[in-house]
Order: C-alpha cells, then sequence, then structure tokens
C-alpha cells in the first residue's frame, strides 16, 4: 500500500468517513489536480467534498503540499515530486455576517 | 465517526474547565472588535488542551482559522499528543451566542462542538455549546 514513489495523502478528521478511517493514504499524480482525482477515484464520494461542480477545489477546502497552501503555488496545477505530501483541512469558518 | 464523537454523541453536556471558560472570554475581549477563534483538543471528548488560533478572516463579523495553523494541529500537534479535536470556538462581539447562518453554512466539522462567546452584554459575557450538522443545531448545555 504505501509506496516511497507514491504521493502521501493526509486526510482530516472529517473526511475519514471515506477512507475506511485512513489518516494517510497514498496516490499517484503529477500535479495536485491528477493526486486529488485518483483520491476520488479510490474513494467514491471524496472528490463531491473536495471539488464543486466545475470541478474547482472548494473554497472552504485548503490544500497544502509540504506545508504551504496550493492556493499560493499555483492551485491544482502545483506540480508534484515522488514523496511529497498533501494535507486536506477543510475550513473552520462563519461569523455573525449575514 | 471519530471516538470523540460518539463520546459526545451519548451525552447530554460537555464538561469546559473553568480555565478554558476564562481563557476564552479573555481571548475574545482583547481581540474585539473582530472575532476571535480556536480549538479545544481532547481525550474521549473531554478536553485537555486549548489552542488560540489566528483569524485570516476580513472584518469584525467572519472568521477562520488560519488553514496554515490547522494543518499543523490537525495532523502533528494533536495525533502527537494523542489528542483529537474536541469543539471549535468563536466569538460574536456584538451578537447572541446563537450560531448564525453562516456558522451554520460553514460548519464543516460536525464531530466537533462549536462554542460561541458572546460580548453582546459586555459585563456579562456568555458562552454556549452547539453541535451543529447537517444544518441543524443542537445545543449541549455547558458545565464546569
Amino acid at each position: 500500500m504505501s509506496t516511497d514513489d507514491g504521493i502521501h495523502v493526509l486526510i482530516p478528521t472529517p473526511l475519514r468517513g471515506f477512507t475506511g478511517g485512513e489518516a494517510r493514504v497514498d496516490v499517484h499524480g503529477g500535479t495536485v489536480g491528477e493526486a486529488l482525482e485518483a483520491l476520488a477515484v479510490k474513494f467514491p464520494g471524496l472528490g463531491e467534498r473536495l471539488h464543486d461542480e466545475d470541478g474547482q477545489l472548494r473554497r472552504f477546502v485548503n490544500v497544502f503540499v509540504n506545508g504551504q497552501n496550493v492556493r499560493d503555488i499555483a492551485g491544482t496545477a502545483t506540480e508534484l515530486s515522488p514523496g511529497d505530501e498533501i494535507g486536506i483541512i477543510p475550513a473552520m469558518a462563519g461569523g455573525d455576517a449575514s | 465517526m471519530s471516538d470523540a464523537a460518539s463520546q459526545i454523541e451519548g451525552i447530554a453536556s460537555f464538561s469546559l474547565p473553568e480555565a478554558m471558560r476564562a481563557a476564552i472570554i479573555e481571548q475574545a475581549r482583547r481581540e474585539a472588535p473582530r472575532e476571535c477563534c480556536g480549538i479545544i483538543a481532547g481525550r474521549d471528548g473531554m478536553p485537555t488542551r486549548i489552542y488560540p488560533t489566528t483569524n485570516i478572516a476580513a472584518g469584525n463579523s467572519l472568521y477562520e482559522i488560519d488553514p496554515a495553523e490547522l494543518i499543523e494541529l490537525e495532523f502533528r500537534e494533536m495525533p502527537a499528543h494523542g489528542t483529537e479535536l474536541v469543539a471549535i470556538y468563536h466569538s460574536h462581539p456584538v451578537s447572541p451566542a446563537h450560531p448564525s447562518a453562516t456558522d451554520i453554512a460553514l460548519a464543516f466539522w460536525p464531530d466537533a462542538l462549536y462554542l460561541i462567546c458572546s460580548l453582546q452584554k459586555s459585563d456579562f459575557p456568555q458562552l454556549r455549546g452547539f453541535r451543529i450538522r447537517d444544518g441543524a443545531v443542537t445545543e449541549v448545555p455547558l458545565v464546569p
């Protein structure tokens, strides 16, 4: 299951229901988009939690590569190297704005 | 899904240590008029540690915990301490301690208890706890 040449994806607790409770899964992909797509294929239902109807990363889902927010890099086009670590984190947000 | 969730699910109240209650109110006052935010980690649904976090949202009526801090807490800090997320807190500087429409729409952590600290009555800060799941809000009474 775990391979040295894969991309390691850290799954946050609210999404572990899709991964059978696994906190870390390995996928392959040359970009963040490809890795997330591989993840969505591997775990049905997970993709809809990450992407909107247009295939864009949801506003309130953040994806980090090796500790850096992909929105500050190249978004889902951010390139990956074997052994890279992706962290997915849904927002903790809200407030009194109507 | 998680152990903490099932634990909290089955109880009718949430035990919040007085020191944590005081810390949340103090942070809310310090950061007003902006909303403050943070999380509480614990074991088996019982709080063990409070982590104040940075609110990266613009303006005075929104909060969004810095996702870089969340990544660190969720994937490094809490696992290293054998804890898990128990509660998420934020303040309402000028409105009641009840989830707003925005709070409900953006509740992406259904296993966590959402704590809201109201400073609406400045001399009487109010802290209340809610479970927010699929748009439904259920109050969970806080006890010391």
